[in-house]
């Protein structure tokens, strides 16, 4: 398979990636403690999540559910038996000094996903993905090193909220494919309503795991050792980090021709601020974590029908919509991709305006140039947009009527948005009005008679001269339509030589 | 009417039909306590405020007319791993020293619930690793029968408050026996339920898949009672079993006629103490004469039990005890932690936290549970110990299918002296001989007494029943209880 970014690099690059994320659940995995971002320190806790002596998980139902419907999405083998193991290792914030997780028996395995980037920039990319697990979240370590003491700071707010983790198959061939596809997985995820993936809160969190193949004299293939690269807090990061380390590894392995199995797995952090990653410590290839089945929690098991019921149960997938999108409306792969990004509520929008507009390209145009910037702009989602899909749709029916020009009905809109009124009120407001055929003619006339300049240059072959025509028209009536002056103003001039 | 003479059945009647008060029987615990404990060390921690308003508040139920709960005016002793809101809960080690729970165990919220009056916590083993009581981080128990020796353990404080007539019953736990040895050292009858049968909430887990709360008294009928009490459905622990909870005090009237009890001749062999081997003998020709039927029958892999028990015991409990350390409650060490020796302060805060709060027999297990879980040995320990613990599980339902329940020795020996075992772990570990299998596959069984050595000290006989048998269980030893006086017998320092 060839390398798809960079076909003149003398090797190909081998990434896979591992991404953990939350589930959107009220509560927790195993306790009845609120799954909420940001509340006040250690506020969100009680025995269990604690992990006071004594203390018992429940399982958290509606958790497992979300996360049987996002391996679903990712095309995975659900496991009609599941069960819990603990995974053993002490840190601060994981009070138990175990993590409750899946080992042998996760609840799916077996999926897949496609990285498509919609500029083409390389060719659509099957990723498989070996295994989907449920687990519980550790708390968060803050350490102080700033104040000089070394103080750690511990909050277990975030203990045992449910965390899914997704784990492909190392079928990524360059960084842009890693963003690509973790773009698309973020927003399959969305779109499923199993989490808000927001990586700043924590939502979201991926390693990535790389090395290189690098062909050799005899068809001998070497491999470099593989990288972890942590510490990436975006995708662009993630990017970053991918394109650095494999540049890094290709100079390494030519300086010192290291290869898989003469040195251990190393785990790098990338520092974004550096744009480079950093070896730590070897201490994670040591660890055992001497996993076995938890036996305080009951193994989860699904029938068939129940299995069958959540597959039905599948909203349109971000890919199947796009492809609608294209198909019904018309729009280019890139518009479908930009539209559907936005998310469901988004194309909601979109749609009922192709509907009503019967012009899936003009509707695509407003939603990108006008929505689109507005709600970058304000930084608001579609739900608090003040102008709903049927009063962008009347602006636009005026327009294709020609009451006036795209230019002038982007203004109408623009107030619209900033007062909040319906299309005719600011219309009439702003005083626009057709312009009737026998204004217009008396208007071109005047102006034809008052700018012989013009007139001669346009008999002199220069037709663009006509232009300074409309920007006179438009200043003696807003509302004309500069198309129409500008033909009417060459048919009168013609009509005098 | 002197009330820690009485059965904890003619307790709770006696109270409710206003024959005692709540207030004198708490009273009458702790005066008893006051007289005895000193020398006995039963109880870590007594709560005589909270016994007494407890008490006072049950007594004002009954001054206003309002039902009272089933238990109502009995003074319990509750073993120190079971967490209590208003009291300390150190499962007798150095590392849990002051921690208090912000919560009540499941058990302990029931009989409060039921206007059960909580006297105090007992001693035990510390963090309930042990069959001697002589673990605990605050001194061994001391047998009522003969001061100079071991309770057993690790519910031995549990045992030796009931033995004393300090308090009417209590609540210990069973891992591998830990109710029903001390049970049978200090003469008194002890029931581990059905795992699952009693809620584990708010049980500090020593190993989850075999432990089980249970009640001790002086009687199979008062053990039945508290069972009325503690068992039970807890939607908050999810190996709790969802099954209706019998009256089991109102089904020991019906004969033995006809149950089939089953012996196994290998427990008879080296090791066993022929005075023990005698009275357990005897036992069955109790139970024969109250209807039952004897029959030999064989457990092939009972004799892998305390092995099995010795590595899924520890690797279970090498992760329970994980939480111990120091970081957010429990002990801390107070050395500086700036060594060079350790990766890191934090990890130097972990040895030294758990190395000081931890008497050597935890360290043991932990250190035992740590090596079978490692990379590379767990196939060959942890995986194989569950193979054969599911090999002793069909032993069982195999025995059950031909007899109703499973008679004979509690322990091979009687109390034996302080300090005799102390220096020889697997002298002690091999005490745990005829109780493991019953935890290992999930059945229930009691302990009573049924004789004495020639030297006064109390013998052990044990029923083991089906999962959920617990009605003919209590039946059964209720039965061979009004054939025998052994259970009516009390130490003389009482």
């Amino acid at each position: 398979m060839p390398d798809t970014t960079d076909t003149a690099a003398p090797y190909q690059t081998i990434i896979g990636l591992e991404v953990h994320v939350q589930l959107l659940t009220k509560t927790k995995l195993f306790c009845s403690c609120e799954n909420r971002f940001g509340a006040a320190p250690n506020t969100l806790t009680c025995p269990v999540c604690l992990g006071l002596p004594g203390s018992l998980p429940v399982m958290n139902r509606e958790a497992f559910r979300l996360a049987v419907r996002a391996a679903t999405a990712l095309n995975c083998t659900i496991a009609e038996f599941t069960k819990w193991d603990r995974k053993n290792y002490f840190y601060p914030d994981l009070p138990k000094g175990y993590q409750i997780s899946q080992f042998d028996l996760p609840f799916s395995e077996h999926g897949q996903l496609e990285a498509i980037d919609p500029k083409g920039a390389f060719p659509p990319r099957m990723v498989r993905i070996l295994r989907v697990h449920l687990e519980e979240d550790a708390g968060k370590s803050m350490h102080d090193e700033a104040a000089g003491t070394g103080d750690s700071r511990i909050d277990l707010n975030r203990t045992g909220t449910p965390l899914l983790e997704i784990v492909s198959q190392p079928d990524l061939r360059s960084a842009a494919e890693a963003r690509c596809w973790l773009n698309e997985l973020r927003l399959l995820l969305v779109y499923l309503g199993v989490s808000d993936c927001n990586m700043q809160e924590g939502s979201l969190r991926v390693d990535a795991n790389v090395n290189l193949h690098i062909p050799c004299d005899g068809g001998r293939v070497a491999k470099t050792p593989i990288v972890e690269i942590k510490n990436m807090n975006s995708f662009r990061s993630v990017e970053r980090a991918l394109t650095y380390e494999v540049a890094r590894q290709y100079e390494e392995w030519q300086a010192t021709g290291k290869e898989l199995g003469s040195a251990p797995k190393q785990t790098r952090g990338w520092d974004d601020a550096a744009g480079i990653t950093r070896g730590q410590r070897h201490k994670e290839e040591s660890s055992d974590y001497r996993y076995f089945p938890e036996p305080d929690l009951v193994p989860v098991t699904l029938t068939a029908d129940q299995i069958d019921e959540v597959r039905r149960g599948m909203p349109e997938s971000p890919r199947a919509l796009r492809q609608r999108l294209e198909e019904t409306w018309q729009i280019s792969a890139y518009d479908a991709d930009v539209l559907v990004g936005q998310g469901r509520a988004l194309v909601n929008y979109f749609e009922t305006l192709a509907r009503l507009v019967e012009d899936g390209k003009v509707a695509s145009n407003w939603m990108q140039q006008d929505v689109l910037r507005t709600l970058n702009e304000r930084g608001i989602a579609i739900a608090d947009f003040p102008v709903a899909a049927e009063g962008l749709a009347t602006v636009i029916g005026r327009v294709k009527k020609g009451d006036f020009d795209t230019s002038r009905g982007r203004e109408i809109f623009a107030e619209m948005i900033n007062s909040g009124r319906s299309a005719d009120d600011v219309i009439s407001e702003m005083g626009i009005a057709a312009v009737g055929d026998d204004e217009l003619m008396t208007l071109c006339r005047e102006l034809v008679e008052g700018n012989p300049k013009i007139v001669a240059d346009v008999q002199g072959g220069k037709e663009q001269a006509a232009a300074g025509l409309i920007g006179q028209a438009k200043k003696k009536n807003p509302n004309v339509n500069p198309g129409k002056v500008r033909a009417l103003c060459l048919e009168i001039i013609r009509g005098m030589s | 009417m002197q009330p820690t003479e009485l059965s904890a059945v003619e307790l709770v009647a006696a109270v409710a039909n206003g024959d005692l008060t709540a207030v004198a029987c708490t009273q009458a615990a702790l005066d008893r306590i006051a007289a005895l404990d000193a020398g006995t060390n039963a109880f870590l921690h007594v709560d005589r405020d909270g016994a007494l308003a407890a008490a006072e508040a049950v007594d004002a139920k009954r001054a206003a007319g309002q039902p009272l709960g089933p238990l109502a005016g009995l003074p319990v002793g509750v073993k120190d791993a079971l967490c209590t809101r208003d009291m300390p809960t150190t499962c007798a080690s150095r590392m849990l020293e002051g921690y208090r729970p912000p919560y009540d165990a499941d058990t302990v919220a029931r009989l409060r619930a039921a206007d059960a009056v909580i006297i105090g916590k007992t001693n035990m083993d510390e963090f309930a690793m042990g069959a001697s009581n002589e673990n605990s981080a605050f001194g061994p128990v001391r047998n009522p029968w003969d001061p100079t020796r071991a309770t057993g353990g690790s519910s031995g404080g549990s045992a030796a408050c009931v033995a004393a007539s300090m308090v009417t019953a209590s609540i210990g736990s069973d891992t591998g026996g830990s109710i029903r040895q001390p049970a049978g050292l200090c003469g008194v009858t002890g029931l581990k339920p059905t795992y699952g049968r009693v809620s584990r909430r708010g049980l500090v887990a020593f190993a989850s898949s075999l432990d089980q709360i249970g009640p001790m008294g002086h009687s199979a009928a008062d053990c039945g009672l508290v069972l009325e009490t503690i068992a039970g459905h807890d939607p908050l622990d999810s190996t709790s079993l969802n099954e209706a909870v019998p009256a089991y005090t109102q089904l020991l009237e019906e004969p033995l006629a006809g149950v089939r009890i089953g012996r196994v001749p290998a427990h008879f062999g080296d090791g066993l103490d022929p005075e023990v081997a005698a009275a357990v003998e005897e036992g069955f020709r109790v139970l024969e004469a109250a209807g039952a039927t004897i029959h030999d029958i064989d457990l092939p892999h009972a004799k892998y039990g305390v092995a099995t028990y010795y590595l899924i015991a520890p690797c279970e409990a090498s992760s329970n005890l994980a939480r111990y350390d120091g970081v957010h409650y429990g002990h801390r060490t107070k050395e500086p932690c700036r060594s060079d020796a350790f990766d890191s302060p934090l990890v130097e805060m972990y040895c030294r936290s758990r190395a000081e709060g931890f008497g050597p027999e935890v360290k043991r297990r932990v250190m035992l549970g740590t090596y079978a879980l490692s990379a590379g040995y767990y196939d060959a320990y942890y995986k194989r110990a569950l193979q054969v613990r599911r090999l002793i599980r069909q032993d069982y339902q195999e025995a059950f299918s031909k007899v109703d329940l499973i008679g004979g020795p509690v322990s091979a020996t009687p109390a034996f002296p302080l300090g005799e075992k102390t220096d020889d772990p697997l002298a002690m570990y091999l005490l745990d001989l005829y109780t493991v299998t019953t935890n290992l596959a999930g059945v229930c069984g009691i302990s009573f007494p049924c004789g004495f050595t020639g030297s006064g000290l109390p013998v052990g006989y044990q029923l083991q029943g089906p999962a959920l048998a617990e009605p003919l269980l209590l039946r059964a030893a209720d039965r061979f209880q009004r054939l025998t006086e052994w259970h009516r017998r009390r130490p003389t320092t009482a």
